[in-house]
């Protein structure tokens, strides 16, 4: 059975211009892989992960023939359930760390929370293990950033503490969604590392929220490629950049390149058909 | 002459054992209409530099000169910001909850007393590419990358000299980024404008600037040209690391 299955989700927003589809009618699986969801701004990725956690905000609506994590139908679910599944078997790491961190809280006292929500051990272990985590995300001085407030860190830093965090609970499933864009090359790759060892030795499932086509390309099983809500390609991580729909081969193209300056980058210029285009199965 | 002159920068936050040093002895300038990078080291104190220029990092030493003018303490006036923009690496925190892109935009302009405010949002909002449909949206109803260009409307509507950019496009997919740069690269050209920018991407750093300085542990290890970077020829050790990690092949691969 697959980790996590996805049957035709829908996100709708209702606005005083008309209703906003952000993500229209698309299918796909999970497995104990790393699968990339790529795509421009707007496509629909984060509410994707979001509406996996049924965290669509009101007035916004999921609908879905099923979101189903190892059989059961997550759409079924009390909120009451709900919560112990966010909290126990999926966790995400949303775009804006700093923002899903409590800013009137120290940084410490937050992991150490977390910890303790999941770990019957006394405060001392908590603490030592916490300090543990950040040195494994290659936060250089932990103890003082765990006295930090979230403010007081740096981006690339306050995307660590979250990734951090999220890996807690030792979830079944981490929806990551940006999770290096503010870090450097270096620490980027320890991060990556982390979150490889997981879904190799714990299977973890992993779906990777990424507009870094070269680092999806590198480090995923498989990837969605999304434009306006719907999937519009599927392939193999590795083969990404031998895709074929024109629109991933414009993202493909409109990357920088030290090895080729130029003096303008190539923008893509959009096709009404791949809108209308139906959605592309996403399953494995 | 030079449009940025930081001179023994010291920048630091905190007092005891709180203490943190974030930019130790910093120097670089920028000529007018220059394009400078800042890469470096997650935590090396990139964004602090460009906050001690804003005033939002009032605890700094040194000498920080903006067009031939010595800046002082965590104050600057209404005609720095006239002068001097900052795009902040956070799209999320950057925008007002409650106000609308309109809002932001027509208010910023009507700050900087610029006249005919209903047909510049509109052209703002054209300019980073945003339709009018975005006009009346709150930054709830934006993506991220849709946010991030509605910060850089809002750093455009004043019409600065300087823009300081913390990794302007490290929220945005690859194609918006490229309209982005574009954009920037137009704007530079246009109206002789003085970028410095900051991005872990070196890709983006070797597109877009002139020279870059390569930061660790708050300390400038070294300055470099883009022919330097783009040859990857680099003095310091760390720089060397740096190159090597972004062409190296990722855990795929190992
Ligand atoms: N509350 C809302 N009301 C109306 N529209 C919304 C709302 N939230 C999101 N949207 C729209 O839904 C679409 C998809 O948003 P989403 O955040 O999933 O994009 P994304 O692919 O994650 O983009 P990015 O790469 O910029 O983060 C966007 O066009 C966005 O404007
Ligand atoms: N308000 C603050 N109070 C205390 N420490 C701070 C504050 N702001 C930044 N720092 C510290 O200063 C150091 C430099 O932070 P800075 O944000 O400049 O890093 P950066 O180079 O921009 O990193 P990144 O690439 O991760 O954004 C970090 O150790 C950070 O924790
Ligand atoms: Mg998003
Ligand atoms: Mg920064």
């Amino acid at each position: 059975m697959n980790l996590l299955d996805v049957e035709n989700l829908w996100v709708k927003f209702p606005t005083r211009q008309g209703v906003v589809e952000a993500v229209r009618g698309i299918s796909f699986s999970l497995g104990r892989e790393r699968l990339g969801i790529v795509g421009e701004s707007g496509s629909g990725k984060s509410m994707t992960g979001r509406a996996i956690l049924r965290l669509i905000r009101p007035p916004g609506m999921i609908e879905a023939d099923r979101i189903a994590l190892e059989g059961q139908n997550l759409l079924d679910l009390s909120e009451k359930d709900m919560r112990t599944v966010r909290g126990e078997r999926i966790s995400m790491v949303m775009q804006d760390p700093k923002f899903s961190l409590n800013p009137v809280m120290r940084v410490g006292d937050q992991i150490m929370e977390a910890y303790l929500l999941h770990n019957k051990v006394g405060k001392a272990e908590a603490r030592k293990r916490s300090l543990e985590m950040l040195d494994a995300v290659s936060i250089r001085d932990p103890e003082r950033v765990m006295r930090a407030y979230p403010h007081e860190v740096s981006g690339g830093m306050g995307q660590r503490i979250m990734i951090a965090m999220m890996l807690i609970p030792n979830p079944q499933i981490l929806i990551a969604d940006e999770p290096t864009s503010a870090l450097d090359v270096s620490v980027q790759r320890q991060v990556l590392n982390i979150m490889d060892d997981l879904v190799k030795q714990r299977g973890m499932g992993l779906i990777f929220i990424s507009h870094d086509l070269n680092l999806v390309s590198e480090f995923c099983d498989r990837v969605l490629i999304m434009y306006a809500g719907r999937i519009v390609e599927v392939c193999d991580a590795d083969k990404l950049h031998q895709a074929t729909h024109p629109y991933t081969r414009g993202l493909l193209n409109s990357l920088p390149r030290l090895d080729q300056p130029r003096a303008k980058l190539e923008v893509l210029s959009r096709d009404p058909a791949w809108s209308e285009a139906p959605s592309v199965g996403g399953r494995a | 002459m030079s449009m940025i002159e930081i001179e023994g920068l010291n920048v630091w936050f905190g007092h005891g054992p709180d203490r943190v040093d974030a930019v130790r002895g910093a120097s670089f300038s920028v000529a007018r209409g220059e394009s400078f990078g800042l890469v470096g080291e997650s935590g090396s104190g990139k964004s602090t530099i460009l906050r001690a220029i804003t005033g939002l990092a009032p605890d700094w030493s040194g000498r920080v000169d903006i067009d031939g003018q010595a800046l002082a303490g965590g104050k600057r006036d209404r005609a720095f910001f006239r002068k001097v923009q900052m795009v902040f690496q956070d799209p999320y925190a950057s925008l007002h909850p409650r106000h609308s892109v309109d809002q932001v935009l027509s208010e910023t302009l009507h700050l900087h007393g610029i006249p005919d405010i209903d047909a510049r949002v509109r052209s703002l909002l054209d300019d980073v590419g945003l339709g009018g449909r975005f006009r009346f949206r709150y930054p709830h109803q934006l993506s991220g990358g849709q946010r991030q260009r509605v910060a850089i409307a809002r750093a455009l509507a004043g019409e600065p000299e300087i823009l300081l950019l913390d990794e302007p496009t490290s929220a945005l997919d690859v194609s918006v980024q490229a309209e982005i740069l574009n954009l920037l690269t137009d704007l530079r050209a246009e109206h002789g404008l003085t970028y410095l920018m900051v991005s872990h991407d070196l890709p983006v750093i070797g597109h877009m600037c002139d020279r870059l300085a390569v930061m660790k542990s708050g300390e400038i290890v070294e300055v470099m040209d883009v022919g330097a970077l783009r040859a990857m020829r680099a003095e310091h050790e760390y720089t060397r690391d740096l190159l090597a990690a972004s062409v190296a092949p990722g855990p795929h691969s190992a």
